[in-house]
C-alpha cells in the first residue's frame, strides 16, 4: 500500500492544504510543511511555481509569480524536499503544468521525485487523452498521476475514474482555482458516478475556504483541497506565514475530521 | 512507439487542456468534423467572403519596388484589403459561423495586435452574438485606437495586466474565462495554435490565401511562385499561404519570425531560431522559454509577432526542412513599412513589414525571372500612431 492509501484507510476524512513551493521562501515551504503536517494534515500538494497557470485564479498567479521572482527553481524545489524527507513522511503531492516538467526532462523529474518520495502529481494541463505524455514514467519511478474530473466532465467521468490512481481530484466548480462563496455543482452526483467504478479515494477542491464548506464537502467525499485560502494567508503574513498557515489547517481538520 | 492523440503533425499539435475544457473542445471537434466538408456550409462561407469581407483578395504586382531592388519579380497578396484590414476575418467568419451551428450566443477572443479582436467585433456585430476581447494591457496602449474601434463595434475589451501584460497573457486570461463560461461561451482562437482542432481549422479558414495566389499567379505569370513568404507569431497567415504550396517542391515557404532587437538578445519573439521542444497553450510545438521550463517574456515591435511560441504545423514544417523561417529586426522591419509606403503608396502591418523586409533581402539576390509572393497580411493605419512614436515624432489629433 503507498503512502496516499494509507491515509485514506485510516479511515478518517483527510483535509489535503496546498502551498506554492518557494512563496516567500524556500526555507518558509519547508517549515510550513513540517507545521501543516503537525497540524494534522494528511497529505500536502506543493506547488512548483510556473509563468503562466492558466488553471489558476489571481491569488496562486501572483504566488508563482513571488516564487518566480524570489528565484525559486525546480532543482532547488528538489534540494528543499531532500531536506524535508529527512524530517517528516507526509504524503507530498506536486501541483505543477506539463511545460515545467517537459522541459527539465520528465526522466529526471521523475526520478528526483522518487528520491524525494513524491506520492503523486497533478497536472491540469494534461487531460486523460494526453497522459501518456507522462505515464510511463509515472509507473517507472512509482509516482502516482492524480485525474482531474471536472462539473462539465459528465460521460468521461467513468472513463477518467476507472485508470485513476493515487486519489482522484474533483473540480468543485468551473473557472480557475479560488475561494467561492457558494459552490452549485452537485458533487453528490458526480462522486456517486465515480463510485461505481472505482474505489479510489476522492478529494473535492477548487472555492473551498470555510469550515461549513469543507464539512459540506468531505460528508460527499473522502477529502477535501484547499489552496487559495491557505496561499492567501501566506500572502497576508509574509515572513510571519507559518503559525498563521498552521492555525487555519488545524481549525480545518478538525472541521473536516468531525465529518462521517 | 507512444501511441499518439489526435491533430497531431510529426510530434507536434495535440489538445492539453484542463479537464473543465475538454469537452468543450471535443464538441467542437465533432462539430467541425461534421460540417469542414459539408456543401452547404461551405457556400455560406464562401458568400460571406466574398459578398462581406471582400474576396478574392488582389494578387498585386509591385513593379516600383521590384525595379528599384533589380531582382525577383514581387508581387503582393493584399490581404490588407479584406474588410477589417487583415487576413483574420477568414478564421473569424469561419468559427463564428461554427459558434452559431452549435447554439453558442457569446464570444470571446485574445489579441494582440487587435486584428484578430477587430474581426471577432465585427463578426459579432454581424452575427448578433456577445463579444468580449482580451487583450494585454500594454497592447492596449500600443494599439488604442484597435480598442476603441472593438468598442465601437459592440465588444467588450478587458485590459489584462497578468505577466508580462502581451498576447500569451491574453491568451491565458482567454482560457481561464472560458473555463469559467464554457457553457454558452466559444471561444475563437485567433492564430494555428492551442488545443486541436484550432490549429488545423484555423489554416483550413485561411487556406484560401494561398488557394487563390496560386490561381492568380497562374493566370498573370504561367508558372507558380519561386517563393511565398509571410510573417510568423502564432503562424496563421503564413499558413494559410503556405498550405496549398506544401505539395508544390519546388515553391520555396519562407516564414519571417520577428526578431526584436535581435536574434542574439533578449528582446526577441523568434521562436524557431531561439525556442526549444514544450507543451503549452494547448499544444506541443517550439517556445521561447528556460531551462525549467517557465515562458520567456517576448519582445518585438509587432504587437501581433510578439508571442512566444508558434503554431504546431509550422514546427512540423521546420523539422522536416518543407519550410524555412528567419528572423526580421524592428529596425528591417520598420524600414519595409516606410518603404513601401513610399514606394507603393501602400501602408502595410507592421507585422507584414517583416515579411516585406526579407523580401528586400532576398529578391537582390534572385534572377529576374523568379517570382516571389509576399502576403500582406494587414493594412498598417493601427500602427501609424506607434511609428510615429517609435521615431520620437509626437502627434496629436
Amino acid at each position: 500500500m503507498n503512502k496516499i492509501a494509507e491515509v485514506f484507510a485510516k479511515g478518517k476524512k483527510v483535509f489535503i492544504p496546498f502551498i506554492t513551493a518557494g512563496d516567500p521562501s524556500l526555507e518558509k515551504t519547508e517549515e510550513m510543511i513540517y507545521a501543516m503536517e503537525k497540524a494534522g494534515a494528511g497529505i500536502i500538494e506543493i506547488g512548483i511555481p510556473f509563468s503562466d497557470p492558466v488553471a489558476e485564479g489571481p491569488v496562486i498567479q501572483a504566488a508563482d509569480f513571488r516564487a518566480l521572482q524570489a528565484g525559486c527553481t525546480t532543482d532547488k524545489i528538489f534540494a528543499m524536499l531532500k531536506r524535508v524527507r529527512k524530517n517528516t513522511q507526509v504524503p507530498l503531492v506536486f501541483l505543477t503544468y506539463i511545460n515545467p516538467i517537459f522541459t527539465y526532462g520528465c526522466t529526471k523529474f521523475f526520478n528526483n521525485c522518487q528520491e524525494c518520495q513524491i506520492s503523486g502529481v497533478i497536472i491540469p494541463d494534461v487531460p486523460f487523452e494526453e497522459k501518456e505524455e507522462v505515464l510511463k514514467y509515472c509507473w517507472q519511478y512509482g509516482v502516482d498521476l492524480i485525474s482531474l474530473i471536472a462539473p462539465t466532465s459528465e460521460q468521461r467521468i467513468k472513463m477518467i475514474a476507472k485508470e485513476a490512481m493515487g486519489y482522484i481530484y474533483v473540480v468543485s466548480s468551473l473557472g480557475v482555482t479560488g475561494v467561492r462563496t457558494t459552490i452549485t455543482t452537485d458533487i453528490g452526483a458526480i462522486v456517486e458516478q465515480i463510485r461505481q467504478v472505482t474505489k479510489v479515494p476522492i478529494a473535492v477542491g477548487f472555492g473551498i475556504s470555510t469550515t461549513e464548506q469543507a464539512i459540506k464537502m468531505s460528508r460527499l467525499s473522502d477529502g477535501v483541497i484547499v489552496g487559495s485560502a491557505i496561499v492567501k494567508i501566506v500572502a497576508e503574513n509574509d515572513e510571519n506565514c507559518v503559525e498563521a498557515v498552521a492555525d487555519y489547517v488545524k481549525t480545518m481538520v478538525t472541521a473536516v475530521a468531525s465529518c462521517r | 512507439m507512444k501511441k499518439m492523440t489526435k491533430g497531431r503533425y510529426g510530434i507536434h499539435g495535440g489538445q492539453y487542456l484542463p479537464e473543465t475544457l475538454m469537452n468543450a473542445v471535443l464538441d467542437l471537434e465533432r462539430t467541425y468534423e461534421k460540417y469542414k466538408n459539408d456543401p452547404d456550409f461551405l457556400q455560406e462561407l464562401q458568400t460571406l467572403y466574398h459578398d462581406y469581407a471582400n474576396r478574392p483578395s488582389l494578387l498585386y504586382y509591385a513593379e516600383k519596388i521590384t525595379k528599384d531592388l533589380g531582382g525577383a519579380k514581387i508581387y503582393l497578396k493584399r490581404e490588407d484589403l479584406n474588410h477589417t484590414g487583415s487576413h483574420k476575418i477568414n478564421n473569424v467568419l469561419g468559427q463564428c459561423l461554427l459558434a452559431k451551428k452549435m447554439g453558442k450566443t457569446r464570444v470571446i477572443a485574445e489579441t494582440g495586435a487587435g486584428q484578430h479582436g477587430v474581426a471577432t467585433a465585427t463578426i459579432a456585430a454581424l452575427m448578433g452574438m456577445e463579444c468580449v476581447v482580451y487583450m494585454g494591457k500594454e497592447d492596449t496602449e500600443r494599439q488604442a485606437l484597435n480598442v476603441f474601434r472593438m468598442e465601437l463595434l459592440g465588444a467588450k475589451v478587458v485590459p489584462v495586466t497578468s505577466g508580462t501584460m502581451t498576447l500569451k497573457d491574453a491568451v491565458n486570461e482567454a482560457l481561464r474565462v472560458w473555463t469559467a463560461r464554457v457553457l454558452d461561451t466559444f471561444y475563437v482562437m485567433g492564430s494555428v495554435m492551442g488545443p486541436h482542432p484550432y490549429p488545423e481549422m484555423v489554416r483550413d479558414f485561411q487556406k484560401v490565401i494561398g488557394k487563390e495566389v496560386k490561381a492568380q499567379i497562374l493566370e498573370k505569370e504561367g508558372k507558380l511562385p519561386d517563393v511565398v513568404m509571410a510573417c510568423v507569431g502564432g503562424g496563421s497567415n503564413a499558413m494559410g499561404l503556405f498550405y496549398d504550396f506544401i505539395p508544390d517542391k519546388n515553391v520555396r515557404l519562407v516564414g519571417v519570425e520577428a526578431a526584436g532587437r535581435g536574434v542574439n538578445t533578449a528582446e526577441t519573439a523568434a521562436t524557431i531560431a531561439r525556442g526549444s521542444e514544450g507543451i503549452f497553450h494547448g499544444m506541443k510545438s517550439y517556445f521561447l522559454q528556460n531551462s525549467d521550463g517557465q515562458i520567456a517574456p517576448v519582445y518585438s515591435i509587432s504587437a501581433g509577432l510578439d508571442y512566444p511560441g508558434i503554431g504546431p504545423e509550422h514546427a512540423y514544417l521546420h523539422d522536416i526542412g518543407r519550410a524555412e523561417y528567419v528572423p526580421a529586426t524592428d529596425v528591417e522591419a520598420v524600414e519595409a513599412f516606410d518603404y513601401l509606403s513610399k514606394m507603393e503608396g501602400i501602408i502595410p502591418a507592421i507585422e507584414s513589414a517583416h515579411a516585406l523586409a526579407y523580401a528586400m533581402k532576398l529578391a537582390p539576390t534572385m534572377a529576374k525571372d523568379k517570382i516571389i509572393v509576399v502576403n500582406l497580411s494587414g493594412r498598417g493605419d493601427k500602427d501609424v500612431a506607434a511609428i510615429a512614436r517609435y521615431k520620437g515624432v509626437d502627434l496629436h489629433e
